[in-house]
């Protein structure tokens, strides 16, 4: 663990979010520490979303959630190329079935002007049929928004978290913020379970605890996340999958149940709008599943029960922060300020959908409000953008893979059989700038384990692997933390069993 | 990259695979390449560690792994050249298979026959659109059988097995034997979907219990599997409102299907059937695509190691026919499901082979059929074979062989109708 | 004991029809009835008399590829023996290389039926 416990920011969550921003604050002179009470980063909103770099013709014109959106969406191309995670600019398509809902479509190209999205244009019915084949043959028209692209959101996150790292910043998992330490007004930096660490500034980007977080702070005691859940179902790429990224005409609460391809090439569905209480529950319904599986059969009728692989939930950090836009009544913006009643604090709140998509522009927002409270940034001479991607075997060529595996033998062993994920790439993760130290881990890094067999192919060779390379016994490998341990004792115990 | 050529090429080493490439070389394939990504051979067998094996073969209750002993012997005998530890990442039309190995790095197979053999894997939780929460524990019977019998690690103390299909209920006897307490086995259907003879013996006599018609609802526990929540189901698959149960438990194993593995038989474009997830063969095992054969469990699921064998041995005999251009083909007679029939293989019967043998139609039935009934064969309405079965159920595979003395009725038909009917008298 | 009939129902697994036959047992004398055949009268004196099973376990192996070796016996042992069985042959730990068919434990708990390997496991 990092020895040193004196910080200029501390952040708190280590989602999309804080990762990009411990990333671009890395760029200047300053000591940064990034805490994330999870065994990994990105384990919350961040690994369970609908991956969309959005265009910005959803959110409320005049919203920071539109200004913010529309920003960062341009960013993404950068972004990519020098963290190198996978990002695909292919545009998104906003689908009418109907009249009802045609007319709806006008509504929203007005809309993405009023918020400066470039590239919009309506599409036929006819058009939208031959550009996706398994559209609904109902469809009555469509926007198609060129800007629109889809991402890997938890390959964002580690590849700026690696780059932090690579740029200094110092990263602790499993270290949960319990409260802040106070001299007079000032916050001067954090309690947690690993001890305190002072920072002159404290930045609250804890998502879905950053009510909690700012309410410690003292601040905004009316400011409440409502965690909002969305199912998702992942369909076979081999059995069935669309081209594109499609959604249903927009609801006021949500932006529908879309039908989406991935950059895996997997089509998902999803997600659901269910507000609930706990903030820990991702459990999957069956009310929520069925809805997700008849709202994606709207727009393409032909999916089956049989192309479903996985299933899984995510939360929105659902907020109830008013826009400050004068006149406008908007009442879910996202809230990002340096509050006048405390010094040293950064606080972030209600950051949904667009989050992921606005997240460079959050960050980049961020350094603006420290710069205008006189905050002085130096940027770093030596400062290094780029995060070099590992090797991934499935796309590589032929001959790519025969020149890796001479290099590094392990590289020849394919540990996951659906997606080809090899045990080099395995090793690779378990010693990378942050260490992937559990399955899920090593599952949202190389995406083994999400093919047709889900996992029950790999998990005794990943056990295995992690084992080996960590120097313990395969009983302490986990799931995602130390209370989900895979296994519970050696078939032969010494002694009697119960 | 290095380039290896042989007559046949085999692609996975369980059953289907070591008697396809057995029989390969025994039929004059002068190479037979054996491809099997675990570093030894036997497939599935070396974790069926249970009896079970081998009666109708050898006439001996065996072990998978002695089953499965016997063939790689005999393979190792006949001058199969194993290449182990390989995973095979695309074939082309052309058969050249692309592998990779660490010891060769990638390797480039190019051959005359490629037999597909690559077995069936397990139906996870998402197939079954499991609610709850996704927690450590839940694990589909064969990773669990894995775990305990060749890793030696045990996955819970408490367990509840969803399924009865038969690695569920054998995995539910191991667990006891080797200590942890199988709360229950819980089956959604009103009938067992594996075998009799492993109810009695895996679950009956351990006491173990057996739910029929009962789901599970919800999987509860953040990090690891606290409880499970079960539910009766009605004749219509409906949850019985009330009938929710708490089981508390560390562990969920699922054995609720096996599906035949063709991800790569689908990349050569290899036609599917829909109704068995495996290729469309012929009697001899050849798929649509000529020169591809395909053993066992790839094909539609067994309930018997010793038919996957069988299977193995005309699919391997095929294709060094093929390889050397003697294979026969002749007309081909479509073979369709009729009546209570889900499945039934080949799909095609090449007429020319009954002169030399007896060519035998495999099926599974759509449901029970607990009193005596026939199957049956049709030309349209003429019977063309009919043979006399006390029961048929979906959890055991059904047979009927046509011979030569079938020749003759069956010179003008174009498509034959299977069927299983209730016995009148 | 009772000397009145005391009937039972087991389940056949002579062959996979699964009779379910119905048992009066008088003594030594046992009374079958229900029965598709006979091979299901003498799966019921067998499972009245002398109830066995073929077991099939691992044992610990030493300095080979894996750490367990599966083993099974010989011939069906009897039931009412197979905890027993199992608790001594989760004792043992036997060195490798070792051959299918080769005796693990002979005579396993005075039965006369002995433990066999598998398979083979190379050191």
């Amino acid at each position: 663990m990092n020895k040193n416990r004196n910080f200029d920011f501390i952040i708190i969550g280590g989602g999309v979010i804080g990762c990009i921003l411990a990333r671009t604050l890395s760029r200047y002179t300053a000591r940064i520490l990034l805490i994330e009470k999870e065994s990994d980063i990105g384990s919350g909103t961040s690994a369970a979303n609908t991956a969309i770099v959005h265009p910005g013709y959803d959110a409320v014109p005049g919203s920071l959630k539109a200004k913010l959106n529309v920003a960062a969406n341009p960013m993404w191309d950068d972004l990519a190329g020098e963290l190198q995670f996978a990002f695909s600019r292919r545009g998104d398509y906003v689908v009418a079935v109907g009249s009802d809902e045609l007319a709806r479509l006008d509504e929203l190209l007005e809309r993405g002007k009023l918020n400066g999205v470039p590239g919009m244009h309506i599409v036929s019915a006819e058009e939208m049929r031959s550009r996706e084949p398994n559209i609904n043959p109902a469809v009555s028209g469509a926007i198609w928004a060129t800007s629109g692209g889809i991402c890997d959101p938890f390959g964002v996150t580690v590849a700026a978290a690696e780059n932090a790292i690579m740029n200094g910043v110092a990263i602790l998992r499993e270290t949960v913020f319990e409260d802040f330490l106070w001299s007079g007004k000032q916050i001067i930096g954090v309690k947690t379970n690993r001890g305190d660490f002072t920072g002159r500034w404290v930045i609250n980007a804890a998502g879905l605890f950053s009510d909690a977080v700012m309410h410690k702070a003292g601040i905004h005691p009316e400011f409440s996340i409502t965690p909002r859940k969305g199912e998702y179902f992942v369909l076979d790429r081999t059995e069935f999958s669309v081209n594109n990224v499609l959604f249903p005409v927009p609801s006021e609460i949500s932006k529908g149940i879309l039908v989406t391809t991935t950059v895996h090439g997997n089509t998902i569905l999803g997600p659901n709008a269910q507000n609930i209480d706990d903030k820990e529950n991702k459990e999957n319904t069956q009310s929520g599943m069925d809805e997700v599986f008849e709202g994606a059969r709207k727009l393409v009728p032909n999916i089956h029960s049989r192309h479903i692989i996985a299933i899984f939930a995510g939360l929105r950090a659902g907020g109830n922060a008013a826009c400050l836009t004068p006149g406008s009544d908007y009442k879910h913006d996202f809230l990002i300020e340096i509050p006048g009643e405390v010094q040293g604090f950064v606080n972030l709140g209600g950051i949904e959908s667009p989050g992921l998509t606005a997240a460079p522009a959050i960050a980049t927002y961020v350094v603006a409000l420290l710069k205008d409270v006189g905050e002085d940034l130096h940027e770093r001479k030596d400062w290094n953008p780029i995060r070099p991607a590992r090797p991934q075997f499935r796309h590589l060529t032929h001959a790519e893979r025969d020149a890796l595996i001479k290099k590094d033998e392990r590289y020849g062993r394919v540990v996951c059989r659906c997606e080809n994920v090899t045990e080099g790439e395995i090793v690779a993760e378990i010693h990378s700038p942050l260490p992937a130290l559990t399955y899920d881990a090593i599952k949202r890094r190389t995406w083994l384990g999400t093919g047709r067999c889900q996992g029950g192919f790999d998990m005794p060779r990943v056990t295995e692997i992690l084992a080996r390379e960590l120097g313990v016994s395969p009983l302490e490998i986990s799931k995602k933390n130390g209370a989900s341990k895979f296994l519970c004792r050696p078939t032969k115990e010494e002694g009697d069993v119960e | 990259m290095k380039i290896k050529k042989c007559d046949v090429a085999v692609i996975g080493s369980g059953p289907g695979g070591l008697a396809a490439a057995i029989a390969a070389k025994q039929h004059g394939a002068k190479n037979v390449l054996l491809i099997e990504r675990d570093r030894e051979p036997g497939g599935i067998l070396l974790q069926c560690i249970h009896n079970g094996f081998g009666v109708e073969i050898f006439k001996k209750d065996l072990p998978g792994p002695a089953y499965a002993q016997h063939f790689i012997h005999e393979a190792q005998s006949v001058g199969v050249e194993f290449l182990l530890d390989t995973m095979v990442l695309e074939i082309t039309r052309e058969k050249r298979i692309f592998a990779s190995n660490k010891s060769e790095g990638m390797l480039e197979i190019q051959a005359k026959a490629v037999i597909l053999a690559m077995g069936c894997r397990e139906r996870t939780r998402a197939q079954v659109r499991l609610p709850g929460a996704r927690p450590a524990g839940v694990y589909t019977a064969g990773t669990a059988q894995r775990w305990v019998n060749v890793e030696g690690f045990m996955p819970g103390k408490k367990i509840v097995i969803l399924g009865s299909g038969d690695i569920g209920m054998i995995m539910a006897r191991r667990l006891t034997f080797e200590g942890a307490k199988v709360e229950r086995v819980l089956e959604i259907m009103p009938y067992l979907s594996g075998l009799m003879r492993n109810y009695v013996q895996c679950l009956q006599d351990f006491g173990i219990p057996l739910q029929m018609q009962h789901t599970v609802k919800r999987i509860l526990g953040n990090e690891r599997v606290e409880a499970i929540e079960t539910v009766a189901v009605d004749d219509h698959w409906q949850e019985v409102r009330g009938s929710e149960e708490i089981i508390p438990c560390d562990t969920l194993l699922l054995s609720v299907g096996l599906i035949p593995e063709n991800e790569l038989s689908r990349q050569v474009g290899i036609h599917l059937d829909p109704l068995t997830a495996g290729p469309f063969v012929d009697n001899y095992f050849q798929t649509e695509s000529e020169g591809f054969f395909a053993a066992g469990n790839v094909v539609h699921v067994y309930d018997l190691v010793d038919w996957v064998t069988g299977a193995g041995l005309r699919a391997g005999e095929s294709a060094a026919l093929y390889a050397r251009d003697c294979l026969p083909m002749n007309k081909k007679i479509a073979v369709q499901r009729g009546e209570n029939v889900h499945h039934v293989i080949p799909h095609y019967l090449d007429m020319g082979s009954l002169n030399q043998r007896e060519e035998q139609l495999q099926m599974r039935v759509t449901k029970p059929l607990e009193q005596p009934v026939k199957v049956q064969v049709m030309n349209g309405t003429e019977v063309i074979a009919s043979k006399a079965l006390p029961y048929a159920r979906p959890g055991e595979m059904v047979t009927i062989s046509l011979k030569d003395k079938h020749i003759e009725p069956l010179k003008n038909a174009e498509q034959l109708v299977v069927q299983v009917v209730k016995r009148e008298d | 004991m009772d000397k009145s009939l005391q009937t039972q129902s087991i389940i056949c697994v002579a062959c996979p029809k699964g009779c379910r036959l119905q048992i009066q047992r008088d003594g030594e004398e046992v009374l079958v009835s229900n029965q598709g055949c006979k091979r299901g009268v003498e799966y019921a004196i067998g499972e009245m008399k002398d109830p066995r099973r073929m077991v099939a376990t691992t044992v610990q192996i030493e300095g080979a590829r894996h750490p367990l070796l599966p083993v099974y016996s010989a011939a069906p042992f009897p039931k009412a023996r197979i905890f027993e069985l199992l608790a001594k042959l989760r004792s043992l730990k036997v060195q490798a290389p070792v051959k299918e068919g080769q005796i693990i434990l002979e005579n396993a708990l005075d039965t006369g039926i002995s433990i066999l390997a598998s398979r083979d496991m190379e050191q």
